[in-house]
């Protein structure tokens, strides 16, 4: 498709305009740290950032979620009720390549055969995503391990590369070339700027450095469940969330009810598979009563389970969980002890 | 002679000897400034241990899981936590032998990151006072004292209060230092003011558990808010839930908590939990006269009881 520009000055006007037909999500700095979050002004989208903290997921996938309320003081019935699916279209913008494409990995789990999730569906159905190209990846990203790049345009319906004072827009589809209508500071994009772009591509997929070879580690991974490798890769793990909760791909959670005398409700929250609560059985039985299960857990799903299923690992090579774990252990390390084992 | 020979020397010693099954200590990490717990069983690794600025994690958290003799490194905060941990009877003093590593304190890569500003650090080279960070358009000497952890600035316990071999000379402890200073400040702002100044920290959890799970004494078989029957707190990250879970857990370690930093370090949401903590911290000393982790000898003052214990937060 045809590429076009827009001066980079022009961005807090085009916020402007979409967010007056749109609810517009974009990064934003606060406590510190980057999160998506509503605009209600261009200028309050923040651009200039590696990564947010926590992924977009929360978005499509809350942390929390409410899933039902009923109210049975009321005398005309139970009183269920539902929360009233969203009727205004949606748009994030700013997103990085890798978070754009693990929105497609989610859509095979709440968007697929054979279940298909109303709370997900319906706010992945009226949203439009305009990510952001990496000129600078993060010296923790590995995206281009797994079929991603700086520049991916997988999940995306619009891709900005920034080459300076201008950003190119590349249309990745219908959704995305809808968006382009509604301004009228697109131009079709000169040479120079092509040039340009061209360059920025070839810079920023040379600088990254971290390259791992998942596909033979996915063809490792069946022969050593049962192995010792587990006890001592897992050691130092602490069983928080932090790498489960900041994964843009993980996506367990749990489903309990909230009942105060007559009234009440169903919630839906993250879970982790690091928690010994995750998989603790009625009978008092935990089929992963340690780290080891657990951790091993966490790489056989997003590197062997997941690509049995659907054909692609469950990793965007983000490096969420590689800066933030608190004790550093880092998921780079542990593949490549895989392939070495 | 230097710090990490004189831990691997030791580390090699005691494997060589058969006096522990194992050493836990700090090796490389994957990361500028960063290290990482480390599992040495044989006499051959030894070379993998290191020591410098950036061991932060307190390693006393992978004690009480332990039957094994085990050797394990430890600054102040670390062994004040064994301490705790020998008397709560979760590890027996017999068990462990204790490297210790009198400390000048610990530095906080957000602090460095932050006065960057976004620029990225792709190495770091420590050299006695100072570490020289590198990154694709950076160049710059930092003194470490400036960017230490909280925890470490008021710390008063650098020094290892027992241990079965010290490496380096002891350093020296400022006595002085007002380390309720903050808590103080807090306490003298108003109900309203402190309330949202809670809630907006409180506000930024997500319910990661990393803040437990990074403490040595949390070590409760079952969380309590981990139990489904009954579940005693909602799952959300509505304030309600998140607040209950840090005040709950404020209180569970009132007059054990000593002040490591550890739940602090492992938040990736940036909390100030030792807002909460210091407090308690500061109260126990206050109404019991004690400080955790100081003696192998005096009781822990919710494990016991005195007629003339101050009881006037007793509603009649």
């Amino acid at each position: 498709m045809k590429e076009s520009e827009i001066a980079k000055t022009e961005v807090v006007n085009l916020l402007n305009t979409l967010i007056k037909e749109y609810r517009v999500f974009a990064p934003v700095e606060q406590n510190g740290f980057i999160t998506f979050q509503e605009i209600h002004s261009g200028s309050e989208a923040f651009l200039d950032y590696i990564n947010s903290k926590k992924p977009p997921k929360e978005i499509f996938f809350p942390q929390s979620e409410r899933l039902f309320s009923y109210d049975l003081s009321r005398e005309e019935g139970w009183g269920v009720e539902e929360p009233a699916s969203e009727k205004k279209q949606r748009i994030i913008f700013g997103i990085r390549p890798c978070d754009a494409r693990s929105l497609v990995l989610l859509d095979n789990v709440f968007d697929g055969k054979p279940y298909k999730d109303p709370y997900y569906t319906d706010k992945r159905k009226n949203t439009t995503i305009i990510a952001l190209g990496c000129n600078h990846p993060g010296s923790t990203c590995f995206c281009t391990s797994l079929r991603g790049g700086p520049f991916s345009q997988e999940g995306s319906d619009l891709l900005l590369i920034d080459i300076g004072q201008k950003y190119i827009l590349q249309v990745v589809t219908e959704k995305g070339e809808k968006i382009t209508k509604k301004y009228n500071k697109f131009k079709e994009a000169e040479d120079h700027s092509l040039s340009l772009m061209q360059d920025t591509i070839k810079t920023a997929e040379a600088s990254m450095k971290s390259k791992i070879d998942v596909q033979k580690i996915t063809e490792k991974l069946g022969g050593i469940f049962d192995d010792p490798f587990w006890d001592l890769v897992s050691e130092k793990c602490l069983g928080c969330a932090v790498c489960t909760y900041l994964c843009p791909t993980c996506h367990c959670f749990d489903i309990t009810d909230e009942v105060i005398n007559q009234t009440g409700g169903r919630v839906r929250t993250w879970d982790s598979c690091a928690f010994p609560s995750f998989t603790l059985e009625a009978s008092g039985v935990n089929p992963r009563p340690g780290n080891k299960e657990r951790y091993r857990q966490r790489i056989m799903h997003k590197f062997d389970y997941f690509v049995a299923n659907h054909g692609m690992a469950a990793c965007v090579g983000c490096g969420r969980c590689i800066k933030e774990c608190p004790v550093n252990l880092d998921i780079r390390v542990v593949l490549n002890s895989i392939l070495n084992h | 002679m230097n710090t990490v020979v004189a831990i691997r020397d030791i580390a090699k010693k005691l494997l060589d000897e058969k006096r522990v099954d194992f050493i836990i200590g700090f090796e490389k990490g994957s990361l500028p400034l960063r290290s990482t717990p480390c599992f040495v069983r044989s006499a051959s690794e030894a070379g993998r241990l290191t020591w410098n600025a950036t061991c932060e994690n307190n390693l006393a958290k992978y004690l009480p899981k332990i039957k094994e003799r085990v050797a394990i490194v430890a600054k102040g905060c670390d062994v004040r936590s064994i301490i705790g941990l020998i008397k709560e009877k979760q590890v027996t003093r017999e068990q462990v032998f204790i490297i210790g590593i009198p400390c000048k304190g610990m530095i906080d890569r957000r602090k460095i990151e932050a006065k960057l500003g976004g620029k990225e650090i792709l190495e770091a080279e420590e050299e006695d006072d100072t570490i020289i960070l590198k990154g694709p358009s950076l160049k710059e000497t930092i003194k470490k004292e400036e960017f230490l952890h909280d925890s470490c600035q008021t710390c008063t316990h650098r020094n290892p209060v027992i241990y079965d071999a010290l490496i380096g000379g002891k350093v020296t402890e400022d006595q002085a230092i007002d380390e309720y200073r903050e808590v103080k400040e807090f306490e003298a702002r108003s109900h309203d003011e402190r309330w949202q100044s809670f809630s907006d920290e409180i506000s930024k959890c997500i319910r990661c558990y990393a803040c437990r799970n990074a403490c040595p004494f949390c070590y409760c078989q079952e969380c309590f808010v981990d139990s489904s029957q009954p579940q005693w707190i909602g799952k959300t990250t509505n304030l309600s839930d998140t607040a209950i879970f840090h005040i709950v857990r404020a209180f569970h370690i009132a007059g054990r908590c000593v002040d490591c930093g550890a739940c602090d370090r492992a938040c990736p949401m940036g909390i100030d939990l030792r807002r909460l903590t210091k407090k308690m911290e500061m109260d126990v000393k206050d109404l019991f006269h004690y400080e955790a982790g100081i003696s192998l000898e005096d009781v822990p003052p919710l494990a016991t009881f005195n007629p003339d214990d101050p009881q006037e937060f007793i509603m009649v």
